[in-house]
Formats: C-alpha cells, structure tokens, sequence
C-alpha cells in the first residue's frame, strides 16, 4: 500500500467528519435535532475516552503487564454504573447552573471564585498537555508504519507530519467548536462528528480482534491457550497498582475536561444517561474484549523489539491484510483526533472564560463605554487558546522526542487532572466545603503531583537530576520524587496517586472545617447539595402568582413592542384565546425564557422571569451570572443607548417642531386680529376725515388740505400692505420672474443704503462697510436682492435701541458662497422669537412704532429662497444679526 | 373519594421506587467489590486467562443488571415521586 493513498484515503475521511459536522450544525440550527440529540449520540459520544492510548496503548499496555490494562476501563465503568449517584447529580447541576467546563463548575460551587477556576484551568492545560502530544505521536507513529515499510522515516518527516496534523486538527476545532457563542455551550456538529469517529473505531478495533482471534489465532479456544503459553500468562497484577488504577480512571473520567465537556456540557437530556449507564460500558467492554489476544499474538508473530504500541496496526500489515489495517488505521485516528478536539475546545472554553476575559475586561475598566464586540472578543479569545493549546500539545511533542510509552503519559495526566476530584465530589455532597479549602487542597495536589509524577516524566537526564531522585532535592531526603517521606518500595503510579489525592483530599477537608464560607459560597453550596430538593424532573416553571401582563411589560423592553406582542398573541391565539394575554402556563415561560435568552443571555432572562414569577429558587449564581454576562447585558445596551438617543433626538425635533406649530397658531390669530387691525386703523380714518369732508362745508382750504392728505396717507399704507400681501403670496407660489444680471455686491448695497438713507426719525445709524468683500461679483436677480437688503436695513433702522445704532456689512465666504452679514449694536432678539421672526406678520415687541406689518422677513426669506441663497438670524453677535447666504458663484468667466 | 386499596397501591409504588433508587446506589459498590477480587488472588498460580474470563464475564454482568435498571430509572427522571413521597433524607443532605 502506497503513503500516497494513505494520505488521501486519510483527507477522505477528514473531509467526510467536516461533511458530518457541517450538516449536523445546520440540521440542529434549523431545529430539527432528531437523532443529534439521541442517546445513542450522547453514549458514542462518551467514547472519547478512548483515545489513541486506548486503541493503540491498551495492546501495548497488555503486552507489558498483561490484564492491568483492564482496569483503566473498570474505573469508568463503575462509575457509569453507578451513575444515579453521582452523574446524575453532576448532569443537573450542570444544567441548572449552566455550566460551561469542570473550572466552572468548581469557581461557581465555591462562590465564583475565579481563583479556583484559573488554577483549575491551570492544572488543565498542564495536565492535558502531554496527553494531546500523546495523540499526535500516536498518529504520527502509525503514518510512519505505513510510510516506512517498517523501516523508521528521519525524525524531521515525523515533526513535519505532527505538525500538520495539529494544523488540521486545529482548523477543524475552531470552525465547528467556535461557531457560536451559546449560553450551553452545545456543539452538535462535533458531537455527531465524535460519535461517528466512535463507531469507525470500534469497528476498527472490533475487525482487528475479530481477525487475530479467528483468522490468526485459530478460534476462542486455541486463542486461551495460547495466551496461557506467552509471556503475559501469569497473572501479575499488584493489589496496590489495581486499585489504584480503577480508582484513577474512575477519578479521571469524571475529571478530564474533555469527558466534563461530552458528559455534563455537551448533555441535552439527562434520561440519556440511563441508556448511556450500560451502552458505554459495553462499549468500553467490547473495546476491551481484543486487547490480550491482540498483544499475545503480536509478541507472537512479531519479531522481537517491535513496539507493542503498534500491534494493532503491524499485525495486520504482517499478514498482508492492507485493507483491515487501513481500517485500523483510520480507527486510531479516530480515536486521536476526537479526544485532541473536545480537549481543545473544552480546554479554550475554561481559558477564555478564567483567563483572558477576565484580564480583558479588567484591562478595559478604564474606559466606562463598552461598545458591542464582546462577543467577538470571546470567539477569538477561544479560537487562540484552541490554537495554542494543541501548538503547546505540538511543542511538547518535539521536545519530549516522542520517546516514552504511551502508557506512562495518559496515568500521569490522569493523575494531574484527578487532583479536581476531592473539590468537585466534596461541592456536590458536602455543604461544609469552602473555598479556602478547595483551593488549598487543589495546590497541595496539584504540587505534589507536579513533584512526584509531572516532573520525574522527563527522565533523569530532564528537568530533575539523577541526585534528586535518590537523595532528594538539597539532600533532603524525605522530599525524593518517588519516595516521599521515605516511604520506599511504592509503584511511582502508586505513589504519586496516594500521596497527591491523600493530602489533597485532607487538606481539603481541614481548611474547610476551620473556615468559614462567605454567603455567596452558602448559596451555591447549598444549591449544588440540594439540587434534586428545587428541582424534581425538569426544572419546570410554577407561575401560578405570574402576571402576564407583567410579563408581557418586560418582554416588551427586552424584545421590542411589535415582536413581544406578536410572541403573546400567538401564544394566546394557540391558547384559543384572542387578546395578548395569554395563560401563564410553564411551557409558556420556558418558551419565553429562550426568547428572552437570545436578547439578554440565558442566566439573565432566567433572573428576571423568576423576579416576576417569584420563583422560590433564585440563586446568587443566578444573579451573579448576570454580572457574568456583562458582555452580553452591555452590548445590548450600547444599542439601546443609541436606539434610546435616537429617540431623543427625534423627541426634540418634534418638540420644537410642536413648539412652532404652538407659536405658528399664535401668529395665525395673532395675523386675523393684526390685518383687520391694520386694514381697520387706516380705513377707520379715511372714513371718518372723508365724512367730514363730505359734511364739512365750512372748513378752510388748510384744513381740506390736512385731512385728504391723512387720506391719502392711509392709503398710500393699505396700499403697500396690500402690496406686500401680494408680493408674498406671489413668492410663495413660486409665479416670480427673476431678471438675472452680473452685479457687484457694492452696487447693490449702495442702491439698499440709498434707499433707507431718508427713512427714519430717531437718531442715525452708522453704516460699516467692507467695500473690500463687496467687490465680490455675482449674478443675481439685483432688485430682489436690494429689496432683502433695504428690508435689513430698514429694520436695523427701526430696532435698534442703542444709543449710537451702529451696523456693519461684512461679506464672506462660507463653503464657497458668499455670504453677507448685517450685525447691529443692540440688544438683539430674543431666543425665543428667534424661531419665528420670518414668519409672515411676526413681530418681536408689540411696539408699532415702526409700522411695519411684520411681513418685510418673511418676504426676504422668499426672495432669498427663490434667488437659491437664504436667510438665517445669527446668534451670539452681540445684537440681532442676520445673514444672507447667496447662492454659489457661476464660474466668473461664464 | 378514595376505595381502601388506592392509597396502599401508590404508597407501595412510591416504595418501589425509593427501593429502586437504593439498588442503583448498591450496584457500583457490589461491582467495586466484584472487580476488586483479583486482587486476592495468588499471583503465581492465576492464569491470565483465566482472570480475563472472570473479568469479563463479572462485566458483562454488570452491564446486564444496570442495563435491566435504566429503564425503570429513567422512567423516574421523567415523572418524578408520584406518591409525593419526601425524598429520603440520605440522598439529599
């Protein structure tokens, strides 16, 4: 068999688990979990703890102690066999407390305590560490099998091929285990994925057996013999070793975060536990069943010195079956890649979540805005950590070399991660349990482990010397790595598990007693104890004080007013109800709650329905995952903030918008009583001078004189009032000719000033002009123009109170058009006028005294509208001040 | 309401059930202890074939007695106590 086909069969395979994964995530996206959400997926899904270690190292492991090996899968049994116990228990309150990895499950037992969740994530990453560059050699060594023809490739191919493989490993963890950020962490493309690499290698593992057994070996009975006749015949197992070892893999399996994640996280029905407490012990039974006779006819065949880790793989390929050894093949990859990805992701959940977001959001509490990328914060933050984990697990491969067996890698991370163990069984079990005391037991664990198993696994040439090993470390020989406190002559397995769990679990015990909890840890300890008191079968709603109303108020907040009432109506109308309200019913709230869970995160929308349910069972873990999902709280409201000032704004606007309709109306009965005023007072008079005209035959020619001279006075008044009526009204309706020529700024200015020069009693106005800016030239309608001029003028004229009325010209240019502004002295017009006062009729004081009809603004504005400039009053110059903007110049050589 | 011989069939039932659930706490313990035999065993003289053949089959027996049990379990997680029986003190505090 070539490596080529290898290679590919092997891409073949790994594009098939993408396809798996792609479509279980889409089917459970669309709702239709069906069979991803079966017990016979969560049960394969378990099988994860049968990595590369167990489908290659098991063999290898018999070969070299014969049944021992046996014990590794003894331990999870009894504990899946006891599962009502403690699984059980450890599935619920995972589910109650939603939560994401075994760091938090113990930083929330002990109060939240992030201490507790960064030293467990700590002994994680340490403990896992090695078993991921176990994978990778374990993968990499049976490339080589192929690639080699059992002639050994140069170590650079090897590195060359684990790196790739961790690559691709990593790929597909971060597409399928970062896809999204859910409150339950659920991953069902890689679950189906997991449980379909289970089934490749069981079979693989199976077919190899079945083969060895019946085709090789001669039958069941000829296969007993022969194992009586090798070298594993006699029955060696240490008392000591074999409860350690049961009681070790028991231990691991509840505490690896992997089987963590699969197990508790990853649970979506705990019934699926009562399937899986025989189905995966069979499956670790019939994993188990090939092992000894696999090994027995591998030292068998196989010539002296071949790796009994490979068995599995070189004994098909010694008897020339190049298909069930590829199926071998495929079998172990399986095995390595599925445990390399739940450990990643598992591993980059508790770094995310106890490392980085935590210094993150530290970091950023300087700045009190927190805009809405928190999310995206998260899935880098855990698409890095899967990316330097599995380049940690690549590292320690390179630099370990690969060398030692595969079975002395998995006990010492299984005695690593075991040291969560007393912590975790003592938060579910035992109210008394502090913090202090889980903390402390974890270090002393975590140390002694580090001391007497993690280091001493480099060798003597490693991190350790060989002094340190027989004499201890500065001659202290109570502290040597494998005979602590003198005690000689223990198995280092042994040795270490004793004495780590041992003291762990005693100190464990003592700080607690002698501590005492904060509230927070009460609370929770309480609520992990009791667990099954508040929550008998599914932790339904009792919402018999619930008000729905209420209900539908806080929805609405959380949801929007239309999707709110859109989710009650439809539930009423399913109820036969019509209306919004309908009855609370606790299929009702759980429906609610995920809606809500999707706008303001799970912990949070469980919080609030319980406020308004009164639910009896509000945890100080509820509320204190509120604060945890600050992120999720904040970017919801960065946007309701914007949504909120948006809402301002349009607020506003539609206040002063009312306010000029308030003051418009105003005006409008203001401008009915002003022009029957102002038509009256001049009628009024011509009526009454031209009666005593009529009637007075003895008036002196003077007196004629005066009195048709008033007459014709008013009339000259009604005359322009009407003029100006019928000039704005013409304006307005756009029926204005505009006869436009090239004019100089200062032409028409000299025309307005002219114009105003004999208007006006009181004393005369100083005119400033900037006959600089005025050479400005433009192309306009000029009588229209002088006309808005001669009207500010006028009105400066008219207005200004101060003593020495002064008002100056100056023409700019803003934004390209030149603008001129006309700035008096006094005291200006008040903000409050400043609205209206080119309304039609508005006049700032009451004071007639000018005699204007208020329409003069109003018509400039017209006019300056029609010439395509505008008008505009200019605050804060220290007197009224108007601006005229005209239009845009034309290019000046047009 | 109540003929004389309802309540004693819920009580009864609800019994069942707590015995249920004592047994499935029983079961580890006689599976540790079954599987903790070997190690009585003298080493010189047990075969390895033998001790395979009395591991696997104290295994498959295992298996078959909780496989046995997970129905009637499960059915309890679903619908839970209906004799509204306290939970026994033991399993919970």
């Amino acid at each position: 068999m070539s490596f080529d086909v290898l290679v590919t069969l092997c891409l073949a395979y790994v594009l098939l688990l993408f396809a798996v994964a792609f479509w279980a995530d889409k089917r459970a996206a669309r709702g239709r979990m069906g069979w991803i959400r079966s017990p016979a997926v969560y049960t394969l899904s378990l099988s994860i703890y049968c990595t590369a270690w167990t489908f290659y190292g098991a063999v290898g492991y018999a070969a070299r102690s014969g049944m021992e090996f046996v014990t590794i899968y003894l331990g999870p049994t009894l504990v899946m066999v006891g599962w009502w116990t403690v699984l059980r228990r450890l599935v619920r309150i995972g589910r109650i407390q939603r939560i994401t990895s075994v760091a938090d499950l113990i930083s929330s037992r002990y109060g939240k305590s992030n201490l507790l969740g960064v030293l467990v994530t700590v002994l994680a990453v340490v403990g896992t560490t090695p078993y991921i560059a176990l994978q990778l050699q374990s993968v990499t060594l049976s490339f080589d099998v192929f690639a080699g023809g059992g002639v050994r490739a140069d170590g650079d191919s090897l590195t060359q091929t684990a790196l790739f493989i961790a690559g691709g490993l990593a790929i597909f963890t971060i597409v399928f285990g970062t896809r999204n950020l859910d409150a339950n962490e659920r991953h069902h493309g890689v679950v189906t994925a997991i449980a379909v690499e289970a089934v490749v290698k069981l079979v693989a593992l199976l077919a190899v057996g079945i083969f060895v057994v019946f085709v090789a070996g001669g039958g069941a009975g000829a296969t007993l013999e022969a194992i009586d006749a090798s070298e594993i015949s006699e029955w060696h197992a240490g008392p000591a070793r074999w409860m350690t070892m049961i009681f070790l893999s028991g231990a691991a399996f509840l505490c690896l975060p992997r089987m963590f994640q699969v197990m508790v996280v990853e649970n979506s029905d705990e019934r699926h536990l009562a399937i899986a407490s025989w189905a995966f012990p069979l499956y670790l039974f019939l994993m188990s069943l090939f092992v000894v006779p696999i090994a027995v006819v591998g030292l068998d065949v196989l010539p002296e010195g071949a790796n009994p880790d490979l068995f599995v793989l070189t004994i098909p390929l010694a008897y020339d079956r190049d298909a069930l050894a590829m199926l071998a093949f495929l079998g172990g990859f399986s095995s390595a890649t599925s445990m390399v990805i739940v450990a990643a992701i598992a591993l980059s959940t508790m770094v995310s979540n106890h490392i980085v977001m935590p210094i993150w959001l530290n970091a950023r509490k300087g700045g009190a805005t927190v805009s809405g990328d928190v999310r995206t914060v998260v899935i880098q933050a855990r698409r890095l950590s899967i990316a330097g984990v599995l380049a940690l697990g690549y590292l320690y491969y390179v630099f370990s070399g690969g060398g030692t067996a595969l079975a002395a890698i998995g006990l010492i991370s299984f005695t690593g991660l075991a040291q969560v163990l007393p912590a975790m069984l003592g938060g579910i079990f035992w109210r008394g349990a502090t913090r202090a005391g889980a903390a402390a037991g974890l270090s002393a664990g975590f140390a002694i482990w580090l001391w007497t198993s993690f280091l001493p696994s480099f060798g003597e040439a490693g991190l350790l010397s060989a002094s340190v090993f027989t004499d201890g470390p500065f001659g202290l020989s109570l502290l040597r790595p494998q005979a602590l406190f003198g005690i000689e002559g223990l198995d280092p397995v042994v040795h270490s598990v004793l004495w780590s769990l041992l003291v762990n679990a005693v100190i464990f015990c003592l700080v607690s007693v002698l501590t005492f909890p904060t509230p927070v840890e009460r609370l929770q300890g309480a609520a992990f104890v009791n667990v099954f008191r508040y929550s008998e079968g599914a932790p339904g709603w009792t919402g018999s004080a619930v008000e729905a109303e209420d209900l539908l108020m806080m929805s609405q907040r959380l949801l929007g007013t239309a999707e709110a009432q859109l989710l009650f109506e439809g539930e009423a109308a399913g109820q036969g109800k019509s209306g919004y309200i309908p009855d609370v019913t606790p299929a009702f709230l759980e429906k609610l709650e995920r809606k809500l869970a999707g706008s303001v995160g799970a912990a949070t929308a469980h919080a609030m329905l319980l406020q308004i349910t009164g639910g009896v069972s509000v945890t100080v873990e509820d509320l204190m995952k509120v604060a945890d999902e600050a992120q999720q709280i904040l970017e919801y409201s960065s946007q309701l903030e914007a949504k909120s000032q948006e809402l301002g704004r349009t607020a506003r606007q539609l206040k002063e918008a009312n306010d000029k309709l308030v003051a418009l109306s105003v005006q409008k009965d203001g401008f009915l009583s002003q022009i029957s005023h102002e038509l009256r007072t001049p009628m009024t008079s011509i009526r009454s001078f031209s009666e005593i005209l009529m009637h007075g035959e003895t008036m002196t020619p003077e007196e004629r004189q005066r009195y048709s001279s008033i007459i014709h006075d008013e009339t000259i008044r009604l005359t322009r009032l009407l003029d100006d009526l019928l000039d704005l009204s013409v304006l307005e309706n756009g029926q204005v000719t505009l006869n436009e020529a090239d004019w100089t700024l200062e032409a028409i200015l000299d025309r307005a000033v002219a114009a105003t020069e004999r208007a006006g009693p009181g004393p005369a106005m100083t005119i400033d002009r900037d006959r600089a800016g005025e050479r400005t030239r433009i192309r306009t309608d000029g009588d229209r123009l002088a006309q808005v001029f001669i009207n500010l003028i006028a009105n400066a004229q008219k207005y200004c109170d101060a003593d020495a009325p002064r008002l100056r010209i100056v023409v700019r240019e803003r934004q390209g058009r030149p603008v001129v502004d006309f700035m008096d002295n006094g005291s200006g017009i008040p903000q409050k006028a400043q609205a209206v006062i080119f309304e039609k009729f508005a006049r700032v004081s009451d004071h007639r005294a000018a005699g204007g009809a208020g329409l003069g603004l109003a018509i400039c504005r017209e006019v300056m509208h029609r010439l395509g400039g505008g008008i505009a009053y200019l605050p804060g110059q220290g007197g009224a001040a108007f601006r005229v903007t005209l239009p845009r110049r034309q290019a000046e050589a047009a | 309401m109540a003929r004389p011989g309802d309540p004693k069939f819920l009580a009864r039932a609800g019994y069942r059930r707590r015995r249920m659930a004592d047994a499935a706490r029983l079961v580890p313990l006689i599976g540790a202890v079954l599987m903790l035999v070997p190690v009585l065993w003298p080493g010189t003289e047990t075969r390895t074939s033998g001790a395979m053949i009395y591991v696997f089959v104290t295994w498959a027996g295992l298996i078959a007695v909780i496989g046995a049990m997970s129905r009637p379990l499960g059915r309890m997680m679903r619908d839970p106590d209906p004799g509204a029986e306290p939970a026994p003190a033991g399993d919970e505090d």
